[in-house]
């Protein structure tokens, strides 16, 4: 703490100066949900417009009543089949693929350190700062004579690796809250390392994988670079549905709003349900 | 216990830049049935004398450091709304929030139609008592209209960031502050700022990580341009692979791409290395 000059204690505020911090407070609550709003209100348009009938959607004046209709949502359920299919298969496959490695390798960064530990824990995160549209074409090259072109599988191994070091991060700074007590007790009932891992440390450190799996999530659903440049038909997301729901020609704001709100959804509800770890997990464990 | 994740990361993050290398002293178009040869520097030669790719690093840096800015002086002014006690808080911040959560493509289509479209969009409406009539942003503001997006969906993870900081700030400090008599404003500059050091570092430090790859809300709003106004590195090495087929020109442009990351992450891991010492102090 800084020291502050100390002066004489002030009496009691007098009345009116009472009243008007009241009325001050309240002025400012009100102008944060005027600003909170105004700041939600592309999300707002977007629901809108997705109830909106097409004929409705593209007017001026833009229209605020309407009779509302969920034909455009049914459209979409119609056709996103593949594109669900492949985005759940890669955002669930990479989650799984980056615990399973992540776990390992943040408990080898953290309750029992390797040898330069530091530096490991630097290289994972310098491959974050690497942009990987840089080697795009070669990725292209590479998937292309593995025959991984257009499949689910490539995109499963680069979300992984996209997400990987986030986790590792993320999951050492919750092994390193695990009591030092609860780990010497275990050593001396004498647990093995796995042991360790499994009957100690992952029971405690559960409700922080589940947040890391969380951001994890979002990254691999949100993902459009790397789906778009590698992938096709085959193995097309969520990000590409939107993209497809933009016809050539004719009227499709409607159409479009309710494709880009059954996208964005999930990632929404479960940012919404899971604040506290976002924070966490968005500054990598560095915010409890 | 390291090993699997270690040799994971390598192969796939490393092993693609080895080959970006490679391919880069080669001359390699998908579209010409010849096998790739070896051309020397004359990729590089080229990607050094193109105007095309020099504007588009330019423009990368520009975005990402407008966006970066603007949207880290929003989140700190948020968050010090937010800091407030007022009715219905966590709802206020739970829309400030979501902006973050929508998805980037689909943040981008809605911006780029029903929000910003010339003829029915939203924001022509609201601005029309101002005297805007009609405008098609994404013709006249491209750059403008892409770097409000990102600012829009990168703001509310400065807010939170900046949130927390002040949340950790110890109340005895700032009652004591009050106690002595000093201003609100005297209070945020001297004692807020400094402690929130931190907290700012790591948020434009990670925010431009994330922000330098912009690819979703350039591909969709604006597609380049027009001419190559709105063209980021990301934009132009996908063109590059998917338009011109020039693996050996995209390869040579992706080196010196990375090189130059290089040279800033180093600067970034130190202050990284720094920030993160926070961490173990036990904030």
């Amino acid at each position: 703490m800084t020291a502050v000059p100390t002066r004489l204690v002030r009496d009691r505020e007098p009345r009116p100066q009472r009243f008007r911090e009241l009325t001050g407070q309240i002025g400012w609550g009100i102008f944060t949900w005027v600003v909170g709003i105004a700041f939600f209100l592309p999300v707002l348009w977007m629901l809108i417009t997705a109830f909106k009938p097409e004929s409705a959607a593209e007017t001026w004046p833009p229209r605020f009543t309407f009779s509302p209709t969920l034909a455009e949502f049914r459209l979409v359920f119609s056709g996103w089949g593949p594109y669900v299919t492949h985005s759940l298969i890669a955002t669930i496959g990479s989650t799984v693929l980056v615990l399973v490695l992540g776990v390992p390798a943040a408990y080898a960064l953290s309750v029992h350190p390797v040898k330069h530990w530091r530096d490991g824990l630097f290289f994972f995160i310098s491959t974050k700062m690497l942009p990987i549209v840089a080697a795009i074409g070669p990725l292209y090259v590479i998937a292309l004579k593995l025959h991984l072109l257009d499949s689910i599988w490539l995109l499963i191994i680069l979300y992984t690796a996209m997400n990987l070091p986030l986790a590792i991060w993320m999951i050492r700074s919750f092994m390193l809250e695990v009591p030092k007590e609860l780990l010497e007790a275990a050593r001396l009932d004498g647990a093995g390392r796995i042991r360790e891992i499994t009957g100690v440390i992952l029971p405690v450190v559960s409700p922080g994988l589940v947040s890391t799996a969380l951001i994890c999530v979002i990254f691999a659903w949100n993902e459009l670079f790397l789906a778009l440049n590698l992938t096709t038909v085959n193995a097309a997301t969520m990000p590409m549905y939107l993209i497809s729901s933009v016809p050539q020609e004719g009227l499709y704001i409607a159409h479009l709003s309710a494709a880009a709100t059954v996208a964005s959804v999930p990632v929404i509800a479960v940012g919404w349900i899971a604040q506290r770890s976002l924070v966490r997990g968005l500054s990598m464990g560095a915010i409890k | 216990m390291l090993l699997p994740a270690l040799i994971y990361v390598v192969i796939v993050t490393q092993v693609p830049f080895v080959v970006t290398l490679w391919y880069s002293f080669q001359n390699y178009f998908f579209d010409v049935p010849a096998p790739a040869h070896f051309t020397g520097f004359s990729n590089y030669t080229q990607a050094f004398t193109n105007a095309a790719f020099r504007g588009s690093l330019l423009r990368s840096v520009e975005m990402t450091v407008i966006a970066v800015i603007v949207s880290m002086l929003l989140g700190v002014a948020f968050a010090v709304l937010l800091d407030r006690k007022f009715f219905g808080r966590s709802i206020v911040r739970t829309l400030i929030i979501t902006p973050f959560l929508v998805m980037p493509a689909a943040a981008a289509l809605v911006w780029a139609g029903p929000m910003l479209d010339p003829n029915f969009g939203l924001l022509n409406w609201l601005l029309e008592p101002f005297g805007v009539n009609h405008v098609a942003w994404l013709s006249t503001h491209a750059l403008g209209a892409v770097i409000v997006v990102m600012i829009w969906q990168w703001t509310p993870f400065m807010t939170l960031i900046v949130l927390a900081g002040l949340q950790s700030q110890p109340a005895d400090t700032l009652e004591a502050a009050k106690v002595d008599g000093a201003g609100a404003l005297a209070t945020f500059g001297e004692l807020t700022i400094p402690h929130l050091r931190p907290y700012i570092e790591l948020g434009i430090l990670l925010g431009s990580i994330y922000l330098v790859n912009v690819f979703d809300q350039v591909r969709l709003m604006t597609n380049g341009g027009p001419g190559t106004s709105t063209t980021n590195l990301p934009f132009y090495l996908y063109q590059q692979v998917n338009f011109a087929f020039d693996v050996g020109g995209a390869a040579a442009a992706g080196v010196i791409t990375a090189i130059l990351t290089i040279i800033v992450a180093t600067f970034a891991l130190r202050m990284f290395a720094r920030v993160f010492q926070f961490e173990e102090a036990g904030i």
